[in-house]
């Protein structure tokens, strides 16, 4: 029950979010699609108890290379994709919980937070780059193979 | 030699157009710099030059003659992924050699006048029913599902609001996150939500800048070391409205 939950509720904050960045009508269902598959994953991981950084890498590296194939299938930009679909993952909670203690005076607990928050974005920032580099290498390889032809 | 200079001038002003337009709405800088380059390459310009900020852009084409140089300055960013994917459309366009450089211009032109967006009521909406259904990804219970869904709608009510009246992000960012902390302190004491810290943090996700942070870090990763930074300045100071409107709920209710 609390699955099938996670997954409507994953799908339908995506598809929502593409709205607010005003996506192109007909990428909102994909974006939301993006989404959903990007925090599964994320969830699945985390609740099999493995390290949130790591599954936070994970699920955005899945992220862009879906959305890197969207990109493909119907040739316009990847971040139309990529945006809604890291938005679950983003650690908003995190840092909304450490703004708050640093202004109630909880200084160490709120340093903590704030650690933790940084890792998770930047965490993501790697996955998106990892498959940004992989796409790199792949197309780079295939375009010097038809060149030696 | 005047033909020359004036020809160059256009390219540099059809790559500053398109360079602004997806920079404002929210595109990637190494995209931008890509598209400007394949712009001034496409019309004959082989040698071209960028410095890309999210607060402006400095373009410079090398040629035989002395080397011209142009800036736009860029104001305000919002997030518009489909004026993003036309600006990428008409410089495939341009590529292709499909569009002469007036063409190609006066394409921008329309395109960077236009306001072509969702309706502000379908826009609530969305924020509404994606506060509700972050408070349920977090683990929040279904009873603060219509709570979260009423505060996380007037917060976003609240930010479109102020933004048109004070034209200072910061200040409208910390006056909606304040009612949605409002609402939410309001709910719990009525009875009619259970936990507040998980209805705030799913109404306030709106607001939150989690694309910023993330493109801020990409961008230091990529190199761009001055978007980078400014991205993470922008980023913390909403984040911190959105802390201090909270707080200040919090810690005097």
């Amino acid at each position: 029950m609390t699955f099938i939950a996670q997954i409507l509720t994953s799908f339908v904050a995506s598809a929502a979010f593409g709205l607010l960045f005003n996506a192109p009508k007909s990428s909102l269902i994909k974006g939301g699609f993006v989404g959903m598959c990007g925090w599964m994953i994320y969830y699945v991981m985390e609740a099999s108890g493995i390290d949130v950084v790591i599954a936070t890498v994970t699920a955005s590296f899945f992220i862009a290379v879906i959305s890197q194939v969207f990109a493909k299938m119907y040739r316009t930009p990847v971040i139309i994709f990529s945006v809604a679909g890291i938005i679950p993952l983003v650690p908003g909670g995190l840092a909304y919980d450490a703004m708050r203690n640093f202004v109630q005076n909880d200084y160490n607990s709120a340093i903590n937070l704030a650690a933790k928050a940084f890792m998770i974005s930047g965490s993501i920032a790697v996955g998106l780059v990892f498959s940004e580099v992989i796409n790199q290498i792949i197309r780079h390889s295939t375009l010097t193979r038809h060149q030696k032809q | 030699m005047e033909n020359q200079t004036s020809y160059a001038y256009d390219i540099i002003q059809v790559c500053l157009l398109a360079g602004k337009v997806m920079l404002q709405n929210g595109g990637e800088t190494y995209r931008v710099e890509d598209t400007m380059t394949r712009i001034a390459d496409a019309y004959g310009a082989a040698q071209s030059n960028s410095y890309v900020t999210p607060t402006g852009i400095i373009f410079s084409i090398e040629g035989p003659e002395p080397s011209k140089t142009q800036l736009i300055r860029i104001s305000d960013r919002t997030t518009d992924l489909d004026k993003v994917t036309k600006v990428n459309s008409i410089s495939r366009r341009i590529s292709s050699g499909d569009l002469s450089i007036q063409d190609a211009y006066n394409e921008l032109d329309r395109l960077d006048k236009m306001t072509e967006r969702y309706t502000f009521p379908k826009q609530l909406i969305a924020a509404a029913v994606a506060s509700g259904c972050f408070l349920i990804m977090f683990e929040g219970q279904w009873n603060d599902f219509v709570p979260a869904v009423i505060a996380g709608g007037g917060g976003f009510f609240s930010v479109t609001l102020f933004n048109r009246l004070v034209p200072i992000k910061f200040f409208s960012e910390f006056l909606a996150s304040f009612i949605i902390g409002l609402f939410a302190v309001l709910f719990v004491t009525l009875g009619f939500g259970e936990q507040l810290d998980k209805i705030i943090i799913g109404s306030v996700m709106p607001l939150v800048p989690g694309l910023l942070i993330t493109n801020a870090v990409r961008d230091l990763m990529a190199g761009h070391l001055i978007s980078g930074l400014s991205k993470g300045a922008e980023a913390f100071l909403t984040a911190f409205a959105i802390g201090a409107g909270i707080a200040l709920v919090v810690s005097f209710l």
